[in-house]
């Protein structure tokens, strides 16, 4: 046999690698996704005050700390038995969350994949980066990056900080947001929705234009995510809608803490990511996806009218949506959707009131779900009669999609890989590109843009290197 | 009038007062942690140190005397208070990030006054136990720097007596006066002198953490 790695993968965020094991003609025999950092967060917030935990997890990524921050707030709110929040306090969170589902989309869309989209996946390796983009596409390129420090400037004006700030506290907010600060987020609004429209039109276009896209990396499965009190498209806060392969319920409307009636988590010796799995499918056919396609493709509409117009188009190309690719496209009517909200939120009188926090009182256990831009991020916790954590249990975005990047994964192998005498760097580029489409993140902040350490070797049972490949 | 020579600067003095009192009286800034007005120095920490007619000293107990020359911001006592703050670093467990005194903790203050970037020495990763036993104030061990301000505020202020340093080397650690040695079985409030004196982050009132704001913090 034949064993090929691809460590580390690039332009995602995190560390993992790809392992491809050929038979003696070259066949694919199995493709995997390992993950190879491992974080210990469950394990190690134990003993820690309740109070703490939100700031604490927010140390999970530099991308979407705001996520599992508002994920971890919504727990520890139930914990001191909050239901409601105050309607400004609960604009803030939704806003704040808006700010960074949108600069996160903007960078995993420009820096991250585009190049491959526009450049093409066999184009030079040099180019495929987001230097490369500022130079063949540069009003783009800076659009992206303009975006993205947007929806930063949203979080530094809630948070104090653009990464790692402090803003959720048991039942509120610690900060109002200033008439300023409002002003000065409204001032650029228009040209940012502006843009984000432009982005849908870009990545609908490259999707629909470019012959195998549609086929590419293809996998079907059912999706999961929240789904609001109308079905609409939702990501602070709703229940779990999942639906089945041909967009029929597999179950809908259930309680966000009732997950762990509905899923379960397998272990893998090969990797250190959890492979969940919908308890009513079974552990072989329980597999799903989640994020912006499962989103888009759950929701009955869209409570923005641009992002609604352009999910109608959407559908239209044929519900549900399986390719991979399409995640693109999804992930930019969904960024659409972010800039447009924030408008509305910030035109909305409350977004500036004083009244931020709710009283508390001490419970044992709560559950936090929040649609981070990967996808579904669950927070279960449960504290001792001293406050303290004695259990914590994350289900993060990216390990829904585990099973379905090793499914992409495996499919790209055996379409360009198998059987073929040689393997080239554009080949195993197109392994990372059907990663890329689930923006991964794998639990760390460090992105390798530019000269990729990559270097790949086939080699014989004998442990002979037959051929090697460098980027 | 008596003074004292604060790098270079002529200070008046009056008859008692440590070179510390002198220097604040003098609105010089002398880095310190265990020291804190209205409480009886005792030079712990020694990230006062000063060079006093070219002897080391703590600031905080060295008493003004006529004619001293006293050396503050030099290359030579910054190094000394560099690697008193990683000492102090690496003999508890501080994670900034996640702590909430973080912006308001005087150790963190001055670390970055310092110029601190990395520990430097091996960490010791001492095993200490939280106490959340009491309904309204928490103990962090891994956070205590042994600057006893805890110790007077509650023995010379609060009148409870409720704190002590007990143990040696890797080993000390903030004790409480009460039977069960557990915060819960004192009479201590969320209120008293002694919670609100920690410049750490390990004494702490329960469920506060992170109400103030980035921005608002004492040091931002």
């Amino acid at each position: 046999m034949t064993r090929i790695v691809i460590d580390p993968l690039s332009r995602v965020e995190g560390h993992g690698k790809v392992t491809l094991l050929l038979d003696a003609e070259n066949r694919v025999a199995e493709a995997r996704l390992h993950i190879v950092e491992f974080r210990g967060f469950e394990k190690f917030i134990q003993g820690r005050p309740y109070w703490e935990v939100p700031v604490l997890v927010e140390r999970l990524c530099g991308i979407c700390p705001v996520s599992h921050h508002l994920a971890a707030a919504k727990a520890i709110d139930r914990i001191m038995g909050v239901e409601k929040l105050t309607p400004t306090a609960e604009k803030l969170r939704r806003l704040l969350h808006f700010g960074q589902v949108l600069q996160s989309h903007a960078l995993h869309f420009f820096h991250l994949a585009s190049p491959d989209l526009l450049f093409g996946f066999d184009s030079e390796t040099a180019q495929r980066n987001i230097a490369g983009l500022l130079k063949g596409y540069p009003d783009l390129a800076l659009q992206g990056v303009k975006l993205r420090k947007y929806g930063q400037e949203v979080i530094r004006m809630i948070m104090g900080k653009r990464i790692h700030g402090t803003a959720a506290i048991a039942g509120g907010m610690n900060k109002a947001l200033s008439i300023g600060e409002r002003d000065s987020l409204l001032g650029n609004i228009d040209e940012i929705i502006s843009w984000a429209d432009a982005s849908v039109d870009l990545a609908r276009d490259v999707f629909l234009s470019t012959p195998g896209y549609r086929n590419f990396a293809k996998v079907s499965s059912p999706f999961l995510s929240l789904s609001g009190k109308c079905g609409e498209h939702e990501l602070y806060d709703g229940h779990l809608r999942c639906r089945n392969a041909g967009g029929d319920f597999v179950f809908d409307e259930i309680a966000d803490s009732g997950y762990a009636g509905l899923i379960r988590e397998e272990v893998k010796s090969w990797s250190y990511m959890k492979f969940p799995y919908l308890v009513m499918l079974g552990k072989e056919a329980g597999w799903y996806r989640v994020g912006p396609l499962a989103r888009i493709n759950n929701c009955d509409l869209i409570s923005s009218p641009m992002a609604e117009a352009r999910r109608r188009e959407f559908a239209d190309d044929g519900w549900p949506v399986h390719a991979p690719l399409a995640y693109h496209w999804a992930r930019m009517i969904e960024l659409l959707h972010c800039a447009e909200k924030i408008r509305e939120l910030l035109q909305d009188a409350d977004i500036t009131g004083g009244d931020l926090r709710v009283e508390t009182a001490m419970g044992r256990e709560g559950v936090g779900v929040i649609e981070a831009p990967r996808g579904t991020l669950i927070h279960h916790y449960r504290v001792d009669d001293q406050g303290l954590i004695e259990m914590a249990n994350l289900i993060v975005s990216t390990t829904h999609n585990n099973r379905a990047m090793n499914e992409a994964v495996l499919q790209v192998a055996k379409r360009d890989i198998d059987g073929k005498k040689e393997i080239t760097e554009g080949m195993l580029n197109r392994i990372e590109v059907a990663i890329r489409a689930f923006d991964p993140c794998l639990s760390c902040a460090t992105h390798a843009v530019g000269k990729m350490p990559l270097q790949v070797e086939a080699v014989d049972a004998a442990g002979q290197v037959i051929w090697s490949v460098g980027k | 009038m008596k003074t004292v020579s604060l790098d270079g600067a002529v200070v008046p003095f009056a008859e008692g007062q440590t070179v510390m009192e002198c220097a604040l009286a003098a609105n010089i800034s002398i880095p310190h942690l265990c020291f804190l007005p209205g409480f009886l120095p005792h030079g712990s920490c020694r990230l006062c140190t000063v060079k006093i007619d070219g002897r080391l000293a703590s600031a905080c107990t060295q008493p003004a005397m006529a004619g001293q020359h006293v050396e503050i911001d030099t290359e030579e006592l910054r190094q000394v208070r560099l690697s008193l703050l990683r000492m102090l670093f690496v003999e508890g467990n501080h994670y900034c990030p996640a702590c909430e005194k973080s912006g308001s903790c005087r150790l963190q203050k001055a670390a970055y006054d310092e110029g601190m970037l990395d520990l430097h020495y091996r960490p010791w990763y001492p095993k200490r136990k939280m106490d959340a036993s009491h309904p309204d104030v928490l103990i962090d061990r891994d956070r205590c720097i042994f600057c006893e301000l805890c110790v007077k505020a509650s023995r010379d202020v609060d009148g409870k007596n409720i704190f002590g340093i007990s143990g040696r080397g890797i080993d000390t650690h903030l004790v409480v006066n009460s039977k069960s040695g557990l915060l819960a079985d004192t009479d201590i409030s969320a209120q008293d002198r002694a919670v609100e004196v920690c410049p750490v982050g390990a004494i702490l009132v329960k469920g506060r953490g992170f109400e103030i704001p980035i921005g608002k913090r004492l040091y931002d």
